[in-house]
Protein backbone atom coordinates (compact mmCIF):
# COMPACT_ATOMS: atom_id res chain seq x y z
CA UNK A 1 0.00 0.00 0.00
CA UNK A 2 1.17 3.50 -0.79
CA UNK A 3 0.30 6.30 1.58
CA UNK A 4 0.85 9.87 0.56
CA UNK A 5 0.32 12.53 3.19
CA UNK A 6 0.12 16.24 2.47
CA UNK A 7 2.78 16.03 -0.19
CA UNK A 8 4.01 19.43 -1.32
CA UNK A 9 6.82 20.43 -3.63
CA UNK A 10 7.94 23.93 -4.48
CA UNK A 11 10.50 25.05 -7.03
CA UNK A 12 11.43 28.53 -5.89
CA UNK A 13 8.15 30.45 -5.83
CA UNK A 14 6.36 27.93 -7.98
CA UNK A 15 4.31 25.28 -6.24
CA UNK A 16 4.30 22.20 -8.45
CA UNK A 17 2.51 19.86 -6.06
CA UNK A 18 0.23 21.33 -3.44
CA UNK A 19 -0.87 19.40 -0.36
CA UNK A 20 -1.62 16.12 -2.07
CA UNK A 21 -2.88 13.18 0.01
CA UNK A 22 -4.05 9.78 -1.17
CA UNK A 23 -3.68 6.04 -0.69
CA UNK A 24 -3.33 3.26 -3.22
CA UNK A 25 -3.92 -0.44 -2.53
CA UNK A 26 -2.62 -3.54 -4.29
CA UNK A 27 -4.76 -4.45 -7.26
CA UNK A 28 -5.52 -0.83 -8.05
CA UNK A 29 -4.43 0.85 -11.25
CA UNK A 30 -4.37 4.53 -10.52
CA UNK A 31 -4.26 6.95 -13.41
CA UNK A 32 -2.93 10.46 -12.88
CA UNK A 33 -4.69 12.77 -15.24
CA UNK A 34 -3.99 16.38 -15.78
CA UNK A 35 -2.86 19.02 -18.22
CA UNK A 36 0.84 19.40 -18.94
CA UNK A 37 2.55 21.05 -16.01
CA UNK A 38 -0.13 19.97 -13.52
CA UNK A 39 2.40 18.21 -11.31
CA UNK A 40 1.93 14.60 -12.40
CA UNK A 41 5.60 13.93 -13.10
CA UNK A 42 6.76 15.84 -10.03
CA UNK A 43 4.47 13.70 -7.88
CA UNK A 44 5.87 10.55 -9.44
CA UNK A 45 9.41 11.75 -8.89
CA UNK A 46 8.61 12.12 -5.21
CA UNK A 47 6.88 8.74 -5.02
CA UNK A 48 10.00 7.08 -6.39
CA UNK A 49 12.39 8.95 -4.14
CA UNK A 50 14.09 10.92 -6.90
CA UNK A 51 12.95 14.30 -5.62
CA UNK A 52 12.69 15.09 -1.93
CA UNK A 53 9.36 16.73 -1.08
CA UNK A 54 9.32 20.24 0.34
CA UNK A 55 6.95 18.89 2.96
CA UNK A 56 4.77 15.86 3.43
CA UNK A 57 5.43 12.17 3.53
CA UNK A 58 5.40 9.15 1.23
CA UNK A 59 5.39 5.62 2.56
CA UNK A 60 5.22 2.32 0.81
CA UNK A 61 4.10 -0.79 2.69
CA UNK A 62 4.88 1.08 5.89
CA UNK A 63 8.40 2.08 4.79
CA UNK A 64 9.09 5.80 4.78
CA UNK A 65 10.84 6.73 1.55
CA UNK A 66 12.89 9.48 3.17
CA UNK A 67 14.16 7.17 5.92
CA UNK A 68 14.53 3.84 4.12
CA UNK A 69 15.04 4.79 0.49
CA UNK A 70 16.84 1.59 -0.50
CA UNK A 71 14.21 -0.73 0.93
CA UNK A 72 11.52 1.23 -0.89
CA UNK A 73 13.41 1.39 -4.17
CA UNK A 74 13.85 -2.39 -4.13
CA UNK A 75 10.10 -2.84 -4.30
CA UNK A 76 9.55 -0.23 -7.00
CA UNK A 77 9.72 -0.29 -10.74
CA UNK A 78 9.84 3.17 -12.27
CA UNK A 79 9.57 4.33 -15.84
CA UNK A 80 10.63 7.99 -15.86
CA UNK A 81 9.12 10.45 -18.31
CA UNK A 82 10.48 9.91 -21.81
CA UNK A 83 11.80 6.43 -20.94
CA UNK A 84 15.43 7.48 -20.63
CA UNK A 85 18.12 4.87 -21.32
CA UNK A 86 21.79 4.95 -22.26
CA UNK A 87 21.73 5.10 -26.02
CA UNK A 88 25.15 3.52 -26.46
CA UNK A 89 24.18 0.28 -24.70
CA UNK A 90 22.53 -2.71 -26.30
CA UNK A 91 19.08 -3.63 -25.03
CA UNK A 92 20.48 -6.79 -23.48
CA UNK A 93 23.41 -4.93 -21.92
CA UNK A 94 21.02 -2.40 -20.45
CA UNK A 95 18.72 -5.04 -18.97
CA UNK A 96 21.72 -6.94 -17.60
CA UNK A 97 22.96 -3.79 -15.90
CA UNK A 98 19.59 -3.15 -14.26
CA UNK A 99 19.36 -6.82 -13.25
CA UNK A 100 22.81 -6.59 -11.64
CA UNK A 101 21.84 -3.48 -9.73
CA UNK A 102 18.66 -5.26 -8.64
CA UNK A 103 20.83 -8.05 -7.29
CA UNK A 104 19.55 -10.76 -9.65
CA UNK A 105 22.05 -13.55 -10.14
CA UNK A 106 22.82 -16.54 -12.30
CA UNK A 107 20.00 -18.49 -13.88
CA UNK A 108 17.32 -16.38 -12.24
CA UNK A 109 18.89 -13.27 -13.79
CA UNK A 110 18.80 -14.57 -17.33
CA UNK A 111 15.29 -15.98 -16.83
CA UNK A 112 13.98 -12.68 -15.52
CA UNK A 113 15.60 -10.80 -18.38
CA UNK A 114 14.09 -13.10 -21.00
CA UNK A 115 10.72 -12.96 -19.26
CA UNK A 116 10.67 -9.16 -19.19
CA UNK A 117 11.82 -9.04 -22.82
CA UNK A 118 9.06 -11.46 -23.80
CA UNK A 119 6.38 -9.49 -21.96
CA UNK A 120 7.38 -6.31 -23.76
CA UNK A 121 8.14 -7.89 -27.13
CA UNK A 122 11.80 -6.97 -27.14
CA UNK A 123 13.25 -10.28 -28.28
CA UNK A 124 14.00 -9.19 -31.87
CA UNK A 125 16.07 -6.17 -30.78
CA UNK A 126 18.01 -7.52 -27.80
CA UNK A 127 21.35 -7.17 -29.56
CA UNK A 128 20.67 -3.70 -30.94
CA UNK A 129 21.94 -0.43 -29.56
CA UNK A 130 19.21 1.47 -27.77
CA UNK A 131 20.15 4.61 -29.72
CA UNK A 132 19.16 2.95 -32.98
CA UNK A 133 15.69 1.87 -31.81
CA UNK A 134 12.37 3.44 -32.74
CA UNK A 135 10.47 5.44 -30.16
CA UNK A 136 8.09 2.54 -29.50
CA UNK A 137 10.88 0.08 -28.83
CA UNK A 138 12.68 2.56 -26.58
CA UNK A 139 9.55 2.93 -24.51
CA UNK A 140 9.29 -0.83 -24.22
CA UNK A 141 12.92 -1.07 -23.12
CA UNK A 142 12.02 1.33 -20.33
CA UNK A 143 9.03 -0.82 -19.44
CA UNK A 144 11.02 -4.05 -19.47
CA UNK A 145 13.49 -2.48 -17.09
CA UNK A 146 10.73 -1.84 -14.54
CA UNK A 147 9.56 -5.47 -14.60
CA UNK A 148 12.87 -7.27 -14.10
CA UNK A 149 12.60 -7.74 -10.35
CA UNK A 150 8.84 -8.35 -10.33
CA UNK A 151 8.20 -5.29 -8.15
CA UNK A 152 5.18 -4.73 -5.91
CA UNK A 153 4.71 -1.24 -7.20
CA UNK A 154 4.95 0.03 -10.76
CA UNK A 155 5.14 3.74 -11.40
CA UNK A 156 4.93 4.53 -15.08
CA UNK A 157 5.15 8.08 -16.38
CA UNK A 158 3.30 8.15 -19.71
CA UNK A 159 3.90 4.50 -20.57
CA UNK A 160 2.19 4.61 -23.95
CA UNK A 161 3.48 7.93 -25.20
CA UNK A 162 4.89 7.55 -28.70
CA UNK A 163 3.49 4.09 -29.34
CA UNK A 164 1.30 3.19 -32.29
CA UNK A 165 -2.28 2.02 -31.60
CA UNK A 166 -1.33 -1.68 -31.64
CA UNK A 167 1.56 -1.16 -29.28
CA UNK A 168 -0.63 0.98 -27.04
CA UNK A 169 -3.08 -1.86 -26.79
CA UNK A 170 -0.28 -4.32 -25.97
CA UNK A 171 1.02 -2.11 -23.20
CA UNK A 172 -2.48 -1.63 -21.80
CA UNK A 173 -3.06 -5.37 -21.82
CA UNK A 174 0.27 -5.84 -20.11
CA UNK A 175 -0.64 -3.32 -17.42
CA UNK A 176 -4.01 -4.91 -16.80
CA UNK A 177 -2.33 -8.29 -16.58
CA UNK A 178 0.29 -7.06 -14.13
CA UNK A 179 -2.19 -5.15 -12.05
CA UNK A 180 -3.70 -8.20 -10.38
CA UNK A 181 -1.44 -8.25 -7.38
CA UNK A 182 0.47 -5.02 -7.81
CA UNK A 183 -0.02 -1.35 -7.32
CA UNK A 184 0.22 0.40 -10.65
CA UNK A 185 0.31 4.16 -11.03
CA UNK A 186 0.38 5.61 -14.50
CA UNK A 187 0.24 9.15 -15.73
CA UNK A 188 -1.31 10.01 -19.01
CA UNK A 189 -3.14 12.69 -20.87
CA UNK A 190 -4.90 10.21 -23.08
CA UNK A 191 -8.36 9.99 -21.58
CA UNK A 192 -9.44 6.80 -23.33
CA UNK A 193 -6.51 5.12 -21.62
CA UNK A 194 -7.98 5.85 -18.24
CA UNK A 195 -11.24 4.13 -19.10
CA UNK A 196 -9.30 1.28 -20.68
CA UNK A 197 -6.85 0.39 -17.93
CA UNK A 198 -7.41 2.35 -14.75
CA UNK A 199 -9.56 1.20 -11.89
CA UNK A 200 -9.26 4.64 -10.45
CA UNK A 201 -8.51 8.05 -11.84
CA UNK A 202 -7.20 11.13 -10.16
CA UNK A 203 -7.38 14.47 -11.89
CA UNK A 204 -4.68 16.90 -10.91
CA UNK A 205 -4.63 20.57 -11.82
CA UNK A 206 -2.08 23.14 -10.67
CA UNK A 207 -0.64 20.63 -8.24
CA UNK A 208 -3.92 19.91 -6.49
CA UNK A 209 -6.21 16.93 -6.57
CA UNK A 210 -9.48 18.07 -8.14
CA UNK A 211 -11.16 14.69 -8.60
CA UNK A 212 -10.60 11.13 -7.48
CA UNK A 213 -12.78 8.16 -8.31
CA UNK A 214 -13.43 5.30 -10.69
CA UNK A 215 -13.55 6.30 -14.34
CA UNK A 216 -17.33 5.69 -14.27
CA UNK A 217 -17.76 7.99 -11.28
CA UNK A 218 -15.83 10.71 -13.02
CA UNK A 219 -17.85 10.27 -16.20
CA UNK A 220 -21.00 10.68 -14.12
CA UNK A 221 -19.86 14.19 -13.30
CA UNK A 222 -20.09 15.11 -16.95
CA UNK A 223 -23.05 17.06 -18.19
CA UNK A 224 -23.39 14.38 -20.84
CA UNK A 225 -24.02 11.74 -18.21
CA UNK A 226 -27.52 10.27 -18.74
CA UNK A 227 -28.08 12.58 -21.68
CA UNK A 228 -30.14 10.97 -24.43
CA UNK A 229 -28.90 11.13 -27.99
CA UNK A 230 -31.39 10.76 -30.79
CA UNK A 231 -30.72 10.36 -34.51
CA UNK A 232 -33.50 10.65 -37.08
CA UNK A 233 -33.30 9.54 -40.66
CA UNK A 234 -34.80 12.84 -41.85
CA UNK A 235 -35.10 16.32 -40.28
CA UNK A 236 -37.77 16.66 -37.64
CA UNK A 237 -39.06 19.68 -35.69
CA UNK A 238 -38.79 18.08 -32.24
CA UNK A 239 -36.94 20.64 -30.11
CA UNK A 240 -40.01 22.16 -28.45
CA UNK A 241 -41.57 18.77 -27.77
CA UNK A 242 -38.40 17.46 -26.09
CA UNK A 243 -37.93 20.67 -24.12
CA UNK A 244 -41.46 20.34 -22.79
CA UNK A 245 -40.92 16.85 -21.37
CA UNK A 246 -40.69 16.57 -17.58
CA UNK A 247 -37.14 16.54 -16.18
CA UNK A 248 -35.52 17.96 -19.30
CA UNK A 249 -33.05 20.74 -18.65
CA UNK A 250 -31.74 21.50 -22.09
CA UNK A 251 -32.04 20.33 -25.68
CA UNK A 252 -29.32 20.57 -28.31
CA UNK A 253 -30.30 20.36 -31.93
CA UNK A 254 -27.75 19.63 -34.63
CA UNK A 255 -27.46 18.35 -38.17
CA UNK A 256 -30.42 20.50 -39.22
CA UNK A 257 -32.98 18.67 -37.06
CA UNK A 258 -31.65 15.17 -37.70
CA UNK A 259 -29.95 14.91 -34.35
CA UNK A 260 -30.93 15.92 -30.84
CA UNK A 261 -29.23 15.64 -27.50
CA UNK A 262 -31.50 15.95 -24.48
CA UNK A 263 -29.87 16.80 -21.15
CA UNK A 264 -31.83 15.78 -18.06
CA UNK A 265 -31.92 17.59 -14.77
CA UNK A 266 -29.60 16.12 -12.19
CA UNK A 267 -30.36 12.56 -11.08
CA UNK A 268 -33.33 12.09 -13.36
CA UNK A 269 -33.73 9.94 -16.42
CA UNK A 270 -35.60 11.16 -19.46
CA UNK A 271 -35.01 8.15 -21.66
CA UNK A 272 -38.53 6.75 -21.45
CA UNK A 273 -40.19 10.11 -21.83
CA UNK A 274 -38.14 10.80 -24.95
CA UNK A 275 -38.86 7.34 -26.30
CA UNK A 276 -42.60 7.70 -25.77
CA UNK A 277 -42.64 11.16 -27.38
CA UNK A 278 -40.91 9.82 -30.46
CA UNK A 279 -43.40 6.96 -30.76
CA UNK A 280 -46.48 9.12 -30.34
CA UNK A 281 -45.24 11.52 -33.05
CA UNK A 282 -44.15 8.69 -35.36
CA UNK A 283 -40.82 10.34 -36.02
CA UNK A 284 -38.41 8.34 -38.23
CA UNK A 285 -36.03 7.12 -35.54
CA UNK A 286 -32.56 5.85 -36.46
CA UNK A 287 -30.77 5.50 -33.17
CA UNK A 288 -31.50 6.30 -29.56
CA UNK A 289 -29.07 5.87 -26.71
CA UNK A 290 -28.06 7.11 -23.28
CA UNK A 291 -24.66 8.71 -22.99
CA UNK A 292 -22.28 7.44 -20.29
CA UNK A 293 -20.74 10.82 -19.82
CA UNK A 294 -17.55 12.12 -21.24
CA UNK A 295 -14.31 12.11 -19.33
CA UNK A 296 -12.97 14.74 -21.68
CA UNK A 297 -15.78 17.04 -20.66
CA UNK A 298 -15.14 16.49 -16.95
CA UNK A 299 -11.43 16.91 -17.49
CA UNK A 300 -11.88 20.26 -19.22
CA UNK A 301 -14.42 21.46 -16.74
CA UNK A 302 -12.13 20.67 -13.80
CA UNK A 303 -8.81 21.77 -15.17
CA UNK A 304 -9.48 24.68 -17.47
CA UNK A 305 -8.03 27.95 -16.31
CA UNK A 306 -6.13 26.28 -13.49
CA UNK A 307 -2.72 25.89 -15.07
CA UNK B 1 30.30 -2.56 -2.74
CA UNK B 2 28.73 -4.64 -5.50
CA UNK B 3 26.51 -1.69 -6.45
CA UNK B 4 29.56 0.49 -6.79
CA UNK B 5 31.29 -2.03 -9.02
CA UNK B 6 28.19 -2.51 -11.16
CA UNK B 7 28.01 1.23 -11.78
CA UNK B 8 31.75 1.32 -12.43
CA UNK B 9 31.51 -1.51 -14.93
CA UNK B 10 28.74 0.18 -16.88
CA UNK B 11 30.59 3.46 -16.93
CA UNK B 12 33.81 1.76 -17.99
CA UNK B 13 32.18 0.03 -20.94
CA UNK B 14 30.45 3.29 -21.85
CA UNK B 15 33.90 4.78 -22.48
CA UNK B 16 34.61 2.11 -25.05
CA UNK B 17 31.20 2.04 -26.70
CA UNK B 18 32.30 4.87 -28.99
CA UNK B 19 35.62 5.42 -30.77
CA UNK B 20 36.15 8.56 -28.68
CA UNK B 21 37.98 6.62 -25.95
CA UNK B 22 40.45 5.09 -28.40
CA UNK B 23 41.14 8.41 -30.06
CA UNK B 24 41.51 9.95 -26.65
CA UNK B 25 44.08 7.42 -25.45
CA UNK B 26 45.94 7.71 -28.72
CA UNK B 27 46.18 11.49 -28.49
CA UNK B 28 47.24 11.22 -24.87
CA UNK B 29 50.04 8.85 -25.77
CA UNK B 30 51.18 10.93 -28.72
CA UNK B 31 51.14 14.14 -26.74
CA UNK B 32 53.02 12.67 -23.80
CA UNK B 33 55.67 11.26 -26.12
CA UNK B 34 55.97 14.45 -28.13
CA UNK B 35 56.31 16.60 -25.03
CA UNK B 36 58.87 14.26 -23.54
CA UNK B 37 61.07 14.05 -26.60
CA UNK B 38 60.82 17.58 -27.96
CA UNK B 39 60.07 19.98 -25.12
CA UNK B 40 61.59 17.73 -22.47
CA UNK B 41 64.93 17.24 -24.27
CA UNK B 42 64.78 13.57 -23.45
CA UNK B 43 67.94 12.69 -25.36
CA UNK B 44 70.02 15.80 -24.73
CA UNK B 45 69.81 15.44 -20.97
CA UNK B 46 71.96 12.34 -21.21
CA UNK B 47 70.13 10.76 -18.30
CA UNK B 48 68.18 7.55 -18.41
CA UNK B 49 65.11 8.55 -16.43
CA UNK B 50 61.52 9.59 -17.08
CA UNK B 51 61.72 12.98 -15.37
CA UNK B 52 60.98 14.93 -18.55
CA UNK B 53 57.97 12.67 -19.16
CA UNK B 54 56.46 13.12 -15.71
CA UNK B 55 57.19 16.86 -15.58
CA UNK B 56 54.58 17.44 -18.23
CA UNK B 57 51.88 15.37 -16.60
CA UNK B 58 50.21 18.17 -14.65
CA UNK B 59 49.88 20.12 -17.90
CA UNK B 60 48.64 17.20 -19.90
CA UNK B 61 46.15 16.34 -17.18
CA UNK B 62 44.89 19.89 -17.02
CA UNK B 63 43.12 19.20 -20.31
CA UNK B 64 42.81 15.45 -20.50
CA UNK B 65 41.31 14.65 -17.12
CA UNK B 66 38.52 17.26 -17.33
CA UNK B 67 37.67 15.72 -20.71
CA UNK B 68 37.37 12.26 -19.16
CA UNK B 69 35.18 13.53 -16.35
CA UNK B 70 33.00 16.13 -18.07
CA UNK B 71 30.35 13.69 -19.23
CA UNK B 72 30.04 11.67 -16.04
CA UNK B 73 27.03 13.54 -14.69
CA UNK B 74 26.09 16.18 -17.24
CA UNK B 75 25.36 13.48 -19.78
CA UNK B 76 23.06 11.66 -17.35
CA UNK B 77 21.19 14.88 -16.84
CA UNK B 78 20.91 15.54 -20.54
CA UNK B 79 19.71 12.01 -21.33
CA UNK B 80 17.41 11.96 -18.31
CA UNK B 81 19.06 8.74 -17.16
CA UNK B 82 19.99 10.44 -13.90
CA UNK B 83 16.42 9.81 -12.83
CA UNK B 84 16.73 6.14 -13.64
CA UNK B 85 20.10 5.83 -11.95
CA UNK B 86 19.05 7.55 -8.75
CA UNK B 87 15.79 5.64 -8.37
CA UNK B 88 17.52 2.26 -8.57
CA UNK B 89 18.32 0.66 -5.22
CA UNK B 90 21.75 2.26 -5.05
CA UNK B 91 23.02 4.82 -2.58
CA UNK B 92 24.17 8.13 -3.98
CA UNK B 93 27.64 7.40 -2.61
CA UNK B 94 27.78 4.16 -4.61
CA UNK B 95 26.87 5.92 -7.83
CA UNK B 96 29.23 8.85 -7.26
CA UNK B 97 32.21 6.67 -6.41
CA UNK B 98 31.42 4.06 -9.05
CA UNK B 99 31.48 6.70 -11.75
CA UNK B 100 34.63 8.24 -10.37
CA UNK B 101 36.36 4.88 -10.20
CA UNK B 102 35.58 4.14 -13.84
CA UNK B 103 37.14 7.43 -14.94
CA UNK B 104 40.11 6.89 -12.66
CA UNK B 105 40.71 3.41 -14.05
CA UNK B 106 40.44 4.83 -17.54
CA UNK B 107 43.20 7.28 -16.62
CA UNK B 108 45.20 4.34 -15.25
CA UNK B 109 44.82 2.55 -18.56
CA UNK B 110 46.12 5.57 -20.47
CA UNK B 111 49.03 5.75 -18.03
CA UNK B 112 49.86 2.05 -18.29
CA UNK B 113 49.92 2.34 -22.07
CA UNK B 114 52.86 4.71 -21.82
CA UNK B 115 55.00 1.68 -20.94
CA UNK B 116 57.06 1.87 -24.20
CA UNK B 117 58.74 4.95 -22.72
CA UNK B 118 59.67 2.92 -19.68
CA UNK B 119 61.03 0.18 -21.94
CA UNK B 120 62.99 2.81 -23.84
CA UNK B 121 64.82 4.19 -20.84
CA UNK B 122 65.55 0.71 -19.62
CA UNK B 123 66.97 -0.09 -23.02
CA UNK B 124 69.03 3.09 -23.17
CA UNK B 125 70.41 3.01 -19.68
CA UNK B 126 69.94 1.87 -16.17
CA UNK B 127 67.21 4.02 -14.60
CA UNK B 128 66.01 3.83 -11.02
CA UNK B 129 62.82 1.86 -11.58
CA UNK B 130 61.70 2.52 -8.01
CA UNK B 131 61.56 6.23 -8.76
CA UNK B 132 59.68 5.53 -11.94
CA UNK B 133 57.16 3.43 -10.04
CA UNK B 134 56.50 6.08 -7.40
CA UNK B 135 56.24 8.67 -10.17
CA UNK B 136 53.58 6.60 -11.86
CA UNK B 137 51.78 6.23 -8.55
CA UNK B 138 52.00 9.97 -7.91
CA UNK B 139 50.82 10.71 -11.42
CA UNK B 140 47.82 8.40 -11.04
CA UNK B 141 46.89 9.93 -7.68
CA UNK B 142 47.10 13.39 -9.21
CA UNK B 143 44.91 12.22 -12.10
CA UNK B 144 42.36 11.12 -9.48
CA UNK B 145 42.29 14.58 -7.96
CA UNK B 146 41.72 16.16 -11.39
CA UNK B 147 38.91 13.72 -12.11
CA UNK B 148 37.25 14.24 -8.73
CA UNK B 149 37.10 17.98 -9.43
CA UNK B 150 35.70 17.11 -12.85
CA UNK B 151 32.99 14.91 -11.29
CA UNK B 152 31.81 17.76 -9.15
CA UNK B 153 31.71 20.25 -12.02
CA UNK B 154 29.92 17.72 -14.20
CA UNK B 155 27.27 17.35 -11.52
CA UNK B 156 26.95 21.12 -11.45
CA UNK B 157 26.22 21.73 -15.12
CA UNK B 158 24.19 19.81 -17.65
CA UNK B 159 26.47 21.23 -20.33
CA UNK B 160 29.62 19.18 -20.80
CA UNK B 161 31.61 22.09 -22.20
CA UNK B 162 30.78 24.25 -19.20
CA UNK B 163 31.80 21.39 -16.91
CA UNK B 164 35.06 21.05 -18.81
CA UNK B 165 35.94 24.73 -18.60
CA UNK B 166 35.07 24.98 -14.91
CA UNK B 167 37.21 21.94 -14.16
CA UNK B 168 40.18 23.32 -16.06
CA UNK B 169 39.87 26.62 -14.18
CA UNK B 170 39.69 25.04 -10.74
CA UNK B 171 42.49 22.60 -11.45
CA UNK B 172 44.62 25.41 -12.80
CA UNK B 173 44.15 27.35 -9.57
CA UNK B 174 45.02 24.23 -7.58
CA UNK B 175 48.18 23.82 -9.64
CA UNK B 176 49.04 27.49 -9.60
CA UNK B 177 49.78 27.72 -5.91
CA UNK B 178 52.85 25.54 -6.40
CA UNK B 179 54.46 27.70 -9.08
CA UNK B 180 57.65 29.59 -8.15
CA UNK B 181 56.19 32.92 -9.29
CA UNK B 182 53.15 32.58 -7.10
CA UNK B 183 55.24 31.40 -4.18
CA UNK B 184 57.66 34.30 -4.65
CA UNK B 185 54.75 36.66 -4.39
CA UNK B 186 53.82 35.16 -1.04
CA UNK B 187 57.45 35.05 0.01
CA UNK B 188 57.65 38.81 -0.42
CA UNK B 189 55.38 39.43 2.55
CA UNK B 190 54.58 36.14 4.27
CA UNK B 191 56.62 33.98 6.57
CA UNK B 192 58.00 30.61 5.50
CA UNK B 193 55.04 28.91 7.09
CA UNK B 194 52.64 30.83 4.91
CA UNK B 195 54.67 29.96 1.83
CA UNK B 196 54.80 26.30 2.83
CA UNK B 197 51.07 26.29 3.44
CA UNK B 198 50.31 27.79 0.04
CA UNK B 199 52.72 25.41 -1.66
CA UNK B 200 51.14 22.57 0.26
CA UNK B 201 47.81 23.25 -1.42
CA UNK B 202 49.18 22.59 -4.86
CA UNK B 203 48.98 19.44 -6.94
CA UNK B 204 52.45 20.16 -8.23
CA UNK B 205 54.26 20.28 -4.89
CA UNK B 206 52.91 16.90 -3.85
CA UNK B 207 53.35 15.33 -7.24
CA UNK B 208 56.95 16.45 -7.45
CA UNK B 209 57.67 14.98 -4.05
CA UNK B 210 56.32 11.62 -5.19
CA UNK B 211 58.11 11.75 -8.52
CA UNK B 212 61.45 12.17 -6.76
CA UNK B 213 61.01 8.66 -5.50
CA UNK B 214 60.00 9.49 -1.95
CA UNK B 215 56.66 8.06 -0.94
CA UNK B 216 55.69 10.38 1.86
CA UNK B 217 52.39 9.35 3.35
CA UNK B 218 51.40 13.01 3.55
CA UNK B 219 51.60 13.40 -0.22
CA UNK B 220 49.52 10.29 -0.78
CA UNK B 221 47.03 11.44 1.84
CA UNK B 222 46.85 14.87 0.24
CA UNK B 223 45.58 13.39 -3.00
CA UNK B 224 43.28 10.88 -1.32
CA UNK B 225 41.82 13.61 0.85
CA UNK B 226 41.35 15.89 -2.14
CA UNK B 227 39.54 13.10 -3.99
CA UNK B 228 37.30 12.41 -1.01
CA UNK B 229 36.44 16.06 -0.52
CA UNK B 230 35.55 16.61 -4.16
CA UNK B 231 33.50 13.44 -4.36
CA UNK B 232 31.67 14.45 -1.22
CA UNK B 233 31.05 17.83 -2.84
CA UNK B 234 29.69 16.00 -5.90
CA UNK B 235 27.12 14.28 -3.71
CA UNK B 236 26.20 17.57 -2.09
CA UNK B 237 25.79 19.26 -5.46
CA UNK B 238 23.47 16.46 -6.60
CA UNK B 239 21.38 16.76 -3.44
CA UNK B 240 21.21 20.53 -3.56
CA UNK B 241 20.15 20.48 -7.21
CA UNK B 242 17.31 18.12 -6.34
CA UNK B 243 16.25 20.07 -3.28
CA UNK B 244 15.93 23.38 -5.08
Amino acid sequence: MIEVERLTRRFGDFTAVDDLSFEVRPGEVLGFLGPNGAGKSTTMKMLTGFLPPTSGRVSLFGLDIARQPLAVKQRLGYLPEGAPAWSDMTVLGFLKFIADVRGLKGKNRSQRIMHAAALTGLEPVLKQNIGTLSKGFKRRVGLAQTLLHDPDVLILDEPTDGLDPNQKQQVRDLISQLAEDKIVIISTHILEEVSAVCSRAMIIAAGRKVADGTPAELEARSRYHQAVSVQFSEPVQAASVFAGLPGVMEVDEYDGGRGYRIFPEEKTSVFHAVNTAIETHHWPLDTLHIERGRLEDVFRQLTEGKS
Amino acid sequence: MSGLLTVCKREWSAYFSTPVAYVFVLIFLMMSAALTFYLGNFYDRGQADLQPFFNFHPWLYLFFMPAIAMGLWSQERQLGTIELLLTLPLTQAQVVSGKFLAAWLFAALALVLTFPLWLTVNYLGDPDNGVILTSYLGSWLMAGAFIAVGCCMSALSRNQIVAFILTVLICFVLMLSGFPMVLDMFRAWGSDRVVDFVAGLSFITHFQALSRGVVDLRDVLYFLLLITVWLFATGEVLSIKKAR
